[in-house]
């Protein structure tokens, strides 16, 4: 009887130990101390942000995180009025370790804490599932970097990103290989939500413009061994290399297909157009192609003085998608301002409204959450900097679409075919 | 089994029955992440008690257990949601997605029914690596899995018109998604511990036991150690194949990769560390291995603040290094796990060995 | 079929590699029966360990080859202390428990010491300075760099040094005897707990020198790289026969030649159906079916009288 006994006292203290975790940690973000208040009420507006902080893609969630620090800093020396308060943005920022898992667990934290929006994740293997927690929460998710097109295919009214998706890129890049008078192509991916995404569109737009394709391979995201699929594609002798995959494989993939020999062009998405990149790449970077979404920061009216803040206030260099990520907060303060409230329930349908000039461009939104003119541009790298080689793809001013749906819920409709549109 | 009904035994059991209906709401006063939390944990019992029956009974070490999980999720999300445009209901797939693992038990445990210890070891972990792969690759030519998109918009658990996501009303009470999904789980959960418990004191369970501790003795004695072997890998991933069913409807979502070697090394660490074959010792593993990590995520931030007025050490990595800390520390001072089964403590420590019972 | 060299060639590097990993879990678990699951981060500390040594003396205005030279030693070093640590602290007081505790612990050291390195080293991919010329010959087709010349070679040097000392050293000797049977070697005058804790240390060596060449084979090295490596290494042991050297040793080189013939070959042999996305798994595929009909692994394993 002795164990039945210590069975029921360790069940019962496991609950009352459990309760007192559970409460201790109710206020999950420190909390900065306020200045001296105003005489008017002053509230903080908390903004989550989610992207992998750990693990290959850190370099990434660390930049998406300074550009949300960035527009918040910003944001708060404006000192901004929404709904008769003064209101204070504050970025509660969290891990998703690229991991769909983690990415519900944390998705289902922020929604707790009751933060006022989204900016996140960065994966669309992340975005994807973490999106439906939002919506059933009523939580507008603004996305900065998940590009996979199903993210705003399920009919969440919640869902937005604010650069172009997969369809348009793969499609663009498909058209670029064509420009660039190759007749033959490989295509790699990294077997991940997105990097198969990306493959899947660029071969259909490759083989839609007469492209052959000669070779599909495959790796995961963590490999740095390419030597055996990229022999197999050398005595296909293909004229162009595409990547659908981020630039810690496509660093060491350059540089694999240099030490073979292969002659072949490499052409990759905006997951290898980092600085990173060309620091795993080495000499082997040089030349090769790769796309983002919107136009180049230094043509932009707002790019350049925005690449100098950040560079001067985090001492390194932009690594790919911080601008967006700073538009995406900027999008979500707009459309508070609009709806001259902080309530998600009242912003939402105001976002959808959006129309305004953000450091990637010109912002406003289809009926789907997706960006609409989402261009992409093409750039190579040379001599060790990214130079802008053309823009291709989304005209600034809508074409004519049929649908007459009305902006917000969709029916959790199936996957509408959006792809002929851009 | 012993008398449940004396008045002893009957506090115990409605004492803790209170404090299981009662968790949730006490747990939930921190945020629905914990109840959520609450119910992974709940989830990681189902599969440490599966786990347990192949590594703690019958002695033979699995490192791929979390295909069994990954069948039963995919199961599910094949049967229940827009992909294939199938909705069966509740009580069709759960059946359907524990006999599919079970079939899968059978087919990866028959190859290894030679193989000793080590071998074994390295087999399943193969297997585990294969079903993850076949599963981020089986879209093409032929659409099954969706690849590593995932599945995704999968039906949650629904009984009639009562939907276990979402928020309902109930007698002037709301109840929360997660919290819904943590009764089901509980009332499953007791269903599993107790089938683990006969199994355990039952013909085959002696069996198991006599295989672990010596297999050639065990054939001497006239047991199939074949047959055994293969019902040890078969019921073990039925509790997989459910638990994974229940994951998929609760997520909404399933992709391959939640289903990694590392997840089948987390399991094996929660049935070692709480105590390999001692079922409570499995649940206290199973429980505390899940929250440990997530404690230890809400917590390390706050005090290293407290303790040095700033963030020293990255949270993220801190944590997962604590984390691994304390499973070397336990293993150091408890190496029988936090719970061992009293036979094995007796072997275990120093005391000259009395006649048993 | 000019590739087929190429592929042998990307493949026996890529073994030579598993293979002095192999060996470092083959010798600990020839020994004591425990799979050392921290081998593969020790892998990395080497490699990591290197590249800080190397980068800074080269900073600092040495020439790149005696940098990296300094480097190599050092990581050998720290690799060595780090394997004597870990049997120390972590393994010795286990012995005796039951099989599965080492193990857990075993993982729980891997952990620490995966998060260790991120945070002294940081998230992100270090690239490894290219410690010897660019130079690149071609045989029939076939292209490959003075690296991996270097590898190959470097690895039949330390492969060909450890047999030499478990053959024809005292020491080696008082290995072979504590492998076969611990309880008779003590009692034959060996010294159980020095003999064990010089397997680490010898394995631990083997790996800085793998965790140096995996760093400057492929430019980059990361608190992750330890994981999959030491898996494949460990599967290389198991198929060649654990506890067996030679074992370990043709392992590590098969499994390299089969992953490479297969993520070449697999595809066009069955239509698109297998391709290289499940390159992975060649390796499993092939030990199981190596295992299904040699249970002890292609030599037999030799780890003596342990029940």
């Amino acid at each position: 009887m002795q164990a039945k006994l210590s069975v029921v006292a360790l069940s019962v203290a496991a609950a009352f130990a459990l309760s007192a975790c559970g409460e201790k940690e109710a206020p999950p973000a420190p909390v900065a101390a306020p200045a001296a208040p105003a005489a008017k009420p002053e509230v903080v507006v908390k903004l989550g942000h989610v992207a992998p902080m750990t693990g290959p893609q850190a370099h990434l969630g660390k930049d998406n995180e300074s550009g949300a620090i960035l527009a918040v800093e910003e944001l708060n020396s404006q000192g901004l009025e929404i709904g008769g308060a003064k209101v204070k943005f504050e970025l509660v920022s969290e891990d998703d370790q690229a991991d769909p898992k983690q990415g519900t667990i944390v998705a289902q934290k922020l929604v707790d804490a009751k933060v006022n929006g989204i900016i996140g994740h960065l994966n669309s293997g992340t975005t994807i599932p973490a999106s439906k927690l939002y919506f059933d929460a009523g939580m507008p998710q603004v996305s900065p970097s998940a590009t996979n097109p199903k993210y705003t295919q399920q009919g969440f009214n919640t869902a937005f990103r604010v650069m172009a998706n997969d369809i348009q890129q793969g499609k663009v890049l498909g058209e670029f290989a064509v420009k660039q008078g190759a007749k033959t192509v490989a295509i790699i991916d990294d077997r991940t939500a997105y990097g198969q995404g990306l493959a899947d569109e660029f071969r259909k737009a490759a083989e839609a413009a007469g492209l052959k394709v000669v070779a599909n391979e495959y790796t995961n995201d963590k490999a740095t061994d390419f030597k055996a699929i990229l022999t197999k594609i050398k005595s296909k002798k293909a004229d162009l290399v595409f990547f659908g995959g981020m630039d810690a494989q496509g660093g060491p993939l350059v540089k694999q297909m240099k030490d073979l020999g292969i002659k072949a062009k490499f052409l990759g998405g905006d997951g290898v157009c980092t600085p990173e990149f060309m620091k795993l790449g080495g000499p082997a970077a040089d030349g090769q192609y790769c796309s983002l979404p919107g136009m180049p920061l230094e043509q932009l009216a707002k790019g350049p003085e925005f690449k100098s803040k950040f560079t001067t206030k985090f001492g390194y260099e932009i690594q790919l998608y911080a601008p967006n990520v700073y538009d995406a907060v900027m999008v979500i303060a707009d459309s508070m301002k609009r709806a001259d409230s902080i309530e998600p329930a009242k912003y939402l349908p105001e976002i959808g409204k959006t129309n305004m000039e953000g450091v990637s461009g010109k912002i406003e939104f289809d009926e789907f959450g997706d960006l609409k003119g989402g261009a992409i541009s093409v750039y190579q790298y040379q001599g060790g900097t990214l130079t802008y080689v053309e823009t291709l793809g989304g005209a600034p001013a809508p074409a004519a679409e049929a649908p007459a749906a009305p902006a917000a819920d969709a029916a959790a409709a199936p996957a509408a075919a959006v792809e002929e549109k851009k | 089994m012993k008398n449940w009904l004396n008045p002893k035994s009957m506090t115990g059991i409605a004492l803790i029955a209170i404090a299981l209906i009662v968790l949730p709401h006490v747990v939930g006063m921190g945020g629905q992440a914990w109840v959520r939390i609450l119910n992974f944990a709940i989830l990681y019992v189902f599969l440490a008690l599966g786990l347990n029956i192949v590594v703690g009974f019958a002695g033979l070490l699995d490192l791929g257990y979390i295909a069994f999980y990954a069948v039963g999720a995919y199961t599910w999300a094949l049967l229940a949601s827009p992909h294939f445009g199938l909705h069966f209901p509740l009580w069709a797939i759960l059946p359907i997605g524990a006999l599919m693992a079970c079939v899968f038990g059978v087919l990866l445990g028959s190859p290894t029914l030679k193989l000793r210890g080590d071998y074994l070891a390295i087999v399943t972990l193969g297997f585990g690596e294969i079903i993850r792969i076949f599963l981020n690759n089986l879209n093409s030519p032929v659409n099954i899995t969706n690849g590593p998109q995932g599945i995704t918009l999968i039906d949650p658990v629904r009984i009639g018109d009562f939907s276990f996501s979402g928020t309902t009303q109930i007698f002037g009470f709301a109840l929360s998604g997660p919290q819904k999904y943590y009764y089901l789980l509980v009332a499953l959960a007791i269903l599993v511990i107790i089938i683990n418990v006969r199994l355990q004191h039952s013909r085959i369970g002696r069996a198991w036991q006599a295989i672990r501790e010596d297999e050639i003795a065990a054939k001497a004695v006239g047991i199939n150690t074949r047959n055994i072997k293969l019902l040890a890998f078969a019921m073990g991933a039925s509790f997989g194949g459910i638990a994974g069913g229940i994951f998929s409807a609760m997520q909404g979502f399933v992709s391959p990769e939640s289903f990694s070697l590392i997840e089948s090394i987390m399991v094996l660490a929660m049935v070692v560390l709480g105590g390999m074959g001692h079922i409570p010792g499995v649940i206290l593993g199973a429980v505390l291995l899940t929250f440990l990590p997530e404690v230890l995520r809400y917590a390390v931030g706050p005090v290293q603040m407290a303790l040095f007025g700033k963030i020293l050490i990255d949270p993220e990595s801190l944590r997962m290094l604590i984390f691994g800390l304390a499973l070397v520390l336990v293993m150091r001072f408890k190496p029988a796990g936090l719970w061992p089964s009293p036979e094995r403590s007796r072997e275990l420590s120093d005391k000259p060995v009395e006649a048993v019972k | 079929m000019d590739i087929f060299l190429q592929q042998i060639i990307n493949g026996l590097v890529q073994g030579s590699i598993y293979a002095l990993v192999a060996l470092g879990y083959t010798m600990v678990y020839g020994i004591m029966g425990l799979i050392n699951f921290a081998h593969g981060e020790v892998v990395m500390i080497g490699a990591l360990v290197s590249i800080t040594v190397t980068s800074t003396l080269a900073a600092a205005g040495m020439p790149i080859g005696l940098a990296g030279l300094f480097g190599l030693v050092a990581a050998i070093l720290v690799c060595m202390a780090l394997g004597w640590s870990l049997e120390r602290i972590a393994y010795r007081p286990l012995r005796g428990s039951p099989r599965l505790t080492p193990l857990i612990t075993a993982i729980g050291m891997s952990i620490v010491l995966q998060n260790l390195a991120m945070i002294i080293w940081g998230r992100n991919y270090l690239t490894f300075p290219p410690l010897l010329p660019k130079v690149n010959f071609e045989v029939a087709g076939a292209h490959f760099t003075l690296v991996q010349v270097a590898i190959v070679l470097l690895s039949a040097a330390m492969m060909s040094g450890l047999v030499f000392l478990v053959y024809r050293t005292k020491l080696g000797m008082a290995m072979r005897a504590t492998a076969q049977n611990p309880a008779v070697a003590s009692l034959m005058g060996v010294n159980i707990n020095r003999v064990i804790a010089a397997a680490f240390v010898v394995g631990s060596a083997l790996a800085a020198v793998a965790g140096v060449m995996v760093g400057s084979y492929y430019e980059i090295a990361h608190y992750q790289m330890g994981f999959m490596l030491g898996l494949k290494a460990f599967t290389a042991a198991v198929l060649g026969g654990i506890g067996n050297l030679a074992g370990a040793m043709a392992g590590g080189v098969l499994l390299g030649v089969i992953e490479a013939l297969g993520a070449g070959y697999i595809g066009d042999l069955t239509g698109g159906f297998l391709g290289s996305h499940y390159q992975d798994i060649f390796a499993f595929v092939v030990l199981i079916g190596v295992l299904m009909f040699k249970p002890s692994g292609l030599f037999g394993e030799k780890t003596g009288d342990r029940a």
